[in-house]
């Protein structure tokens, strides 16, 4: 699985990690959660080694790291950005059997798997053959979660995955993707703001601020026992929606 | 006619430069029975009729006669002969004094022969008439004046426009270029003492002028058709200022040998064409569209009383056969430096991409090389590349560098770093992200830019019209040295119809090229 170990990150002057350790628990998810700026995507970058550390060592199974065989290693890794990263000039099935087909599946294979993942996601079929432009935010985001599982990876990297969807797109997809993780045994870490998607994916939360791990454990220790005042008014000052229920109906 | 315009005396030039350097090929001598004769002329009526005259006189003396008509200018028939293409064309004796030998300060004839003779050719008697500058009045008027040469011109001072034109003055009116040329207008008035008001018009409208009255002197080449339909008098050049352009023949010296029937044949006319016949020739063709083929025939027939028959009329198949012929060559010029550059600068747009420290070195370059004037750069690779296609094709090349790194480069660089990183992070390498990511996502800019490098092309690869180079740069250049429009169209417009083909097929090319994914996302943001 994937392990940091006394990897840290500056960007010119400004040390954007402190030297840390992380392990994702192999067939869990682990919830990376703190302040913007905080260094969330940074590590996953360097976990699929889209940076370098400055010191310490990214390891895959045990394996560092190198230029050599980051290639390999990041088929075996799915990765979810943001906006799905999603390739205009491909269809939506183009863009997630690209990997396969340049790795010499046959073409019904493919379309087997592809078909296999939009099923799962919920993503109609019939959105299959249109353009990442003709699709709305939603299903391009399932979209990019479909290409990161089309290899069947066993480690899955989402950075902010629900950005920008609606409550109930958000509310079924993290419903569907949770059943994903925990049916098929995947390691996956998850990159979030929300403490209630954090709570709900997450059998490990971690608690970045500046530059290193805070607190991490169960959200409900998280919670319960605050590490420090950081840690307490970052959990507090998510809002739950107040409902008035005088005057309805 | 056989006058150089600036274009043509800078592109004889640039040929001087290089025939030195181009070592006569010759023709590989097929002996056989009938020999092969193959006559050339340049893009002008008198040198078609000629030609037409060497090619039935040679037919008559038993050969395989062809005319190769309209060559083009000076230098695309003289190095045809040189290099062994053409077998005989009509000259005169002024182009190859100034012209052909410039650099050999040729004087006499026994110069000019001893010269050619160097290069396997070989040069006529005169045939009897020159085709010079002259000045022409109309006949009556000169008769009534008492008008004969041009000293004569001085007892009747020119008008002075700003005193208003008294009317016993006669108005000067010379064409554009004999206003501006050395040896036109400014050295004749010295030369004779005609220190009078002229004005400069279109050699059309100076013939329309003198008609009707409104000028009484223009310039006029000897042999012009309008000197008998305008009734017009040449006026004698009494002090010699014009030099001679007497009409000559020239042909390849191994003819003695491989057609001494045809030689002996030519050889009639030494002596047999005088202006005034001359001028009629050139009338019975311009002015009556008699076809230069007939007019040839019924000469040869008539004054030197021979029996050939006169061929069918054949102007329009001529002009298709030179126009597919320089489409031919149009397409060629462009097409080859076309994909020679495509192969390069895709390339180096997308090493410019790739790495950064190049992209200044390699955007830069190209840059500057759009920045060079494109007769400087002909000049420079004349030397090295010869005369002909070659350097027009470098040329070409160098040009459509700079529209197809640009957009190579741009379209590449305009890929948004989130799409660079999502194909990273899939596990391609390099190679696989430039095939399958970045190229399909930049071939819009790709295609764009080498959409403009072709359009450029179409319209540039007219200067091979300069150095032989053929395609429709050569009726371009021919018509402007002649100031004859209808021979610059048979250039100019299928350059422009094929300026505009080429951009419909890039159009159509897009569909093709440009992925359908990438035409949506363009069509829902504009
Ligand atoms: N390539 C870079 N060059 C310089 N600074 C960078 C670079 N990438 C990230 N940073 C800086 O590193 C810090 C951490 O960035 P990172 O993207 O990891 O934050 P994050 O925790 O993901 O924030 P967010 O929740 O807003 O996505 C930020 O201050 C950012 O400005
Ligand atoms: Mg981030």
């Amino acid at each position: 699985m994937i392990e940091l170990k006394k990897v840290s990150k500056s960007f010119g002057s400004t040390q954007v990690l402190q030297p840390t350790n992380l392990r994702l628990t192999p067939g869990e998810t682990t919830v990376l959660i703190g302040p913007s700026g905080c260094g969330k995507s940074t590590i996953l970058r360097l976990m699929i080694g889209l940076i370098e550390p400055d010191d310490g060592e990214v390891l895959f199974d045990g394996t560092p790291l190198t230029p050599a065989n980051v290639k390999l290693i990041r088929r075996e890794i799915g990765y979810v950005i943001q906006d799905g990263g999603l390739f205009p000039h491909l269809s939506a099935q183009d863009n997630v059997g690209l990997l396969a087909r340049y790795l010499g599946w046959e073409k019904p294979r493919v379309v087997a798997r592809v078909e296999e993942m939009a099923d799962l996601t919920r993503l109609p079929r019939e959105a299959l053959a249109r353009y990442p432009s003709q699709l709305s935010g939603g299903q391009r985001q399932r979209l990019g979660i479909m290409r990161a599982l089309m290899l069947d990876p066993a480690v899955i990297l989402l950075d902010e995955p629900m950005g920008a969807l609606d409550p109930l797109v958000r509310f079924d997809l993290q419903e569907d993707l949770r059943k994903i993780f925990v049916s098929l045994k995947k390691t996956v870490c998850i990159v979030t703001h929300d403490m209630g998607e954090a709570g709900f994916f997450g059998d490990r939360v971690i608690l970045l601020g500046s530059g290193r791990i805070v607190q991490q454990g169960k959200l409900d220790d998280l919670i319960r026992s605050p590490a420090d005042d950081f840690v307490r008014r970052f959990i507090n000052a998510q809002r739950l929606p107040t409902v008035e229920t005088q005057g309805v109906l | 006619m056989n006058h150089a315009s600036f274009a043509a005396r800078l592109a004889s030039r640039l040929a001087c430069i290089l025939l030195i350097a181009t070592c006569a090929r010759l023709a590989p001598s097929q002996e056989t029975k009938p020999p092969r004769v193959r006559v050339g002329s340049k893009s002008y009526t008198e040198s078609v009729i000629l030609g037409e005259m060497l090619t039935l006189l040679a037919s008559a003396a038993g050969a395989r006669a062809e005319h190769r008509a309209e060559l083009g200018g000076t230098q695309i028939a003289y190095s045809s002969l040189k290099k062994g293409e053409i077998d005989a064309y009509p000259e005169y004796t002024g182009t190859l004094t100034m012209e052909i030998l410039g650099d050999q300060q040729v004087q006499t004839d026994e110069d000019i022969a001893a010269a050619l003779a160097r290069n396997g050719i070989k040069m006529s008697r005169r045939l009897g008439f020159n085709n010079s500058y002259a000045l022409g009045m109309r006949r009556a008027l000169a008769d009534e004046l008492k008008i004969a040469k041009i000293s004569d011109l001085k007892q009747h001072p020119g008008s002075n426009a700003r005193s208003g034109a008294a009317r016993s003055r006669l108005k000067f009116g010379f064409s554009d270029e004999f206003m501006n040329r050395e040896d036109g207008w400014p050295g004749l008035s010295v030369a004779y003492g005609l220190s009078d008001y002229a004005r400069g018009l279109d050699h059309n409208l100076a013939y329309a002028g003198i008609r009707s009255g409104t000028i009484h002197v223009t310039d006029v080449y000897t042999t012009d058709p309008e000197i008998a339909a305008y009734e017009m008098k040449p006026l004698e050049d009494d002090l010699r200022y014009f030099p001679q352009y007497d009409c000559v023949l020239l042909y390849r010296a191994d003819l003695d040998q491989r057609a001494p029937q045809v030689v002996a044949n030519w050889l009639r006319l030494e002596g047999a064409i005088d202006e005034p016949t001359m001028i009629k020739l050139n009338a019975r063709s311009r002015i009556d569209r008699v076809f230069e083929g007939r007019v040839a025939g019924e000469f040869l027939n008539g004054t030197l009383g021979m029996k050939v028959t006169i061929p069918p009329d054949d102007r329009w198949r001529r002009v298709l056969v030179n126009l597919a012929i320089n489409t031919r060559q149009h397409l060629m010029l462009v097409c080859v430096s076309l994909l020679a550059a495509i192969v390069v600068a895709v390339p180096l747009g997308i090493l410019a991409y790739r790495l950064p420290p190049a992209r200044q070195l390699i955007l830069g370059g190209v840059g500057i090389l759009q920045t060079l004037p494109s007769m400087a750069v002909l000049m420079f690779l004349l030397p090295l590349l010869g005369l002909g296609a070659w350097p027009t094709i470098a040329a070409l090349f160098l040009y459509s560098l700079l529209p197809i790194v640009r957009n190579t480069f741009a379209g590449l660089n305009e890929i948004p770093a989130n799409l660079r990183e999502s194909a990273t992070v899939l596990g391609l390498g390099p190679r696989a992200r430039l095939w399958l990511v970045e190229l399909p996502m930049a071939s819009r800019s790709i295609l764009s830019g080498i959409k403009t490098a072709a359009v450029i092309n179409v319209g540039t690869a007219t200067i091979g019209g300069l150095i032989g180079a053929g395609g429709y740069g050569q009726p371009i250049i021919t018509g402007t040295r002649l100031n004859d429009i209808t021979i610059i169209m048979q250039g100019a417009i299928p350059a422009a119809l094929m300026a505009l083909a080429v951009q419909g097929l890039f159009e159509l090319a897009e569909r093709f090229v440009v992925p359908k994914g990438l035409r949506i996302a363009a069509g829902k943001s504009t």
